[in-house]
């Protein structure tokens, strides 16, 4: 492996990160669904570029899986429900951009702090892919929690699993099957999410999720 | 030892020269891209000669630093612009003077600047020094970042050095480099008052920030003032040219072959540098000033982002 293709590997990871930041950052609907595409097809990519280093063939199923499934077939259908829905606004976030942006860098420290010492003995590969995929999970999570509406809820998790899927690339030798299994069950979450999106609107005319903590009667 | 001064004596006096130069170019091009004439290039240098020759107008409640800051201002931009290698390496001053001291000069130049808007104490001022402020408070941690991220990875904060690190075997490709490029484009935009930040060309009372802090000031204080923000313009791009595209410059003992390469690679530089801006400019709308922090943030994002993936790639090899 020459340095040009670890380069090339960091290149990658890297800006899968940068691009989950990048969908802290977006408040516009459909802006929201095109970074999203962008962040599965740099998974792809990296993943791609995994399996041609690692002379894996399954990776390159995954990476297939990626940009078809993640990248192509989710967008369309979210961009679909999300003119549907009606709510091609903006976003409401529940902390603004600024320091949202500042907890997701703490967010990215914290992994790399915790990441790095606890990798020691493996390869510098799989340690720089275990600190990128930790922070872009904590991204996700992060994103789940600082958006109030759904459609956003559902792009901060679908990201979450991307940060999972490079995880496991980088650790050599996640078996296809789970491979399989795992994106179809986010495919059927996805259904299911998208599912309980029209009954929610049913119900409360809103895919605002504060509607649903007024039923359960945590605010007044 | 004395081609060394002679180098830094052409560099003090190209960056002096030049500098209006480079804010002809972009208004005439800008001018052009939006199918107007525009002013002819030599404009600037002509401005500046009729600012020097009229009258000078103080305010009656204006202090000795109103007085003062504006060659404050033109003295520490001046040096700050003459301390980066823009045609050859091997400055005089590059000794004792790296990218930190470069910072700190122009966070002085931006100092006197505020306080000078403040000075007279008319409104416009007062809300040009504290929008200032408030940019500057992002802009400079993020000009930081960059700089330690640039650092780590030429080992020093010499110019110089860094220059040679990027034209050297060892440098692949990184997506540190690129997250530090983009954040250093982010600052130098709000640091020059272009356009998603502020509009050199208008005196609109709501928006604007670096013309409203110079509001007051007139005959040769404001060419001055001028002249330092040229120089500022120049300034960052030769930054940028110098750490990310340094191919042309002249190593320090090379021969006059070399130095004319040089001037003629910086030439060139400057000319697509200031090209690309105000391409940049004319295809963007003006931001409101309370976008601005979410825009510098973005930068000091990018910077803090860079440091820390370097930072993995380094400890995990």
């Amino acid at each position: 492996m020459t340095a040009l293709d670890s380069d090339i590997a960091h290149l990658l990871a890297g800006s899968m990160v940068l691009v989950s930041f990048l969908l802290l950052y977006q408040d516009r609907m459909f802006a929201l669904l095109n970074v999203f595409a962008l962040h599965a097809c740099v998974l792809s990519f990296s993943v791609g570029w995994q399996a041609y280093l690692q002379n894996a063939p399954h990776l390159f199923i995954t990476a297939v899986i990626a940009l078809v499934f993640k990248g192509v077939v989710i967008p369309v259908t979210l961009h679909r429900i999300v003119v549907r829905l009606g709510i091609h606004r903006s976003i409401e976030t529940v902390v603004s951009v600024g320091p949202t942006m500042l907890f997701g860098i703490a967010l990215v420290a914290l992994s790399i702090v915790v990441m790095l010492p606890v990798t020691v003995a493996a390869g510098a590969f799989v340690r720089e892919d275990l600190a990128f995929a930790l922070s872009i999970v904590l991204l996700g999570l992060l994103m789940m929690v600082t958006r109030r509406n759904a459609v956003s809820q559902v792009i901060g998790f679908m990201s979450l699993e991307n940060g999972l899927v490079l995880a496991a690339t980088g650790a050599r030798g996640m078996p296809l099957v789970v491979e399989i299994s795992v994106a179809f069950s986010v495919l059927i979450a996805f259904i299911v999410i998208g599912i309980f999106l029209f009954r929610i609107r049913e119900r409360f005319d809103t895919v605002e999720l504060q509607a649903l903590d007024m039923s359960r009667g945590e605010t007044e | 030892m004395i081609r060394d001064w002679l180098t830094q004596l052409v560099q003090l006096a190209a960056v002096l020269v030049l500098a209006p130069l480079l804010t002809g170019v972009t208004r005439k091009v800008k001018a052009r891209l939006l199918r107007r004439r525009g002013p002819p290039l030599l404009q600037p240098y002509r401005d500046l000669l009729k600012l020097i020759r009229k009258e000078t107008v103080v305010a009656e409640n204006a202090s000795w630093l109103f007085r003062s800051a504006p060659y404050v201002i033109f003295a520490t931009t001046w040096v700050a612009a003459a301390l980066i290698p823009t045609f050859a390496t091997g400055l005089t001053f590059s000794a004792g003077a790296d990218l930190i001291v470069i910072v700190g000069l122009l966070g002085t130049a931006r100092f006197f600047l505020a306080l000078a808007g403040l000075d007279v104490g008319t409104s416009f001022g007062g809300i040009g020094s504290s929008r200032e402020m408030m940019f500057a408070s992002l802009a400079e941690p993020a000009m930081l970042m960059v700089v330690f991220t640039v650092s780590l990875f030429a080992g020093s904060t010499q110019l110089s050095t860094i220059s040679a690190y990027m034209l050297g075997p060892q440098m692949g490709l990184s997506i540190s480099l690129a997250l530090a490029i983009v954040a250093l484009i982010i600052v130098s935009l709000a640091e020059n008052a272009r356009i998603p930040v502020d509009n050199p060309a208008t005196h609109l009372e709501l928006t604007m920030v670096h013309e409203a802090m110079i509001l007051e000031y007139s005959g040769r204080h404001l060419a001055v003032i001028e002249a330092a923000a040229s120089l500022k313009l120049l300034l960052y791009m030769s930054l940028i040219a110098c750490m990310f595209a340094p191919w042309g410059t002249a190593v320090a003992g090379g021969g006059a072959a070399a130095y004319s390469i040089g001037l003629v690679a910086y030439a060139i530089k400057l000319a697509v540098g200031g090209f690309l801006l105000v391409v940049f400019e004319t295809a963007t709308a003006k931001m409101r000033v309370f976008r601005v922090p979410e825009f510098l943030g973005v930068a000091l994002m990018l910077g803090l982002l860079g440091a820390m993936l370097l930072f993995v790639s380094r400890v995990s090899q």
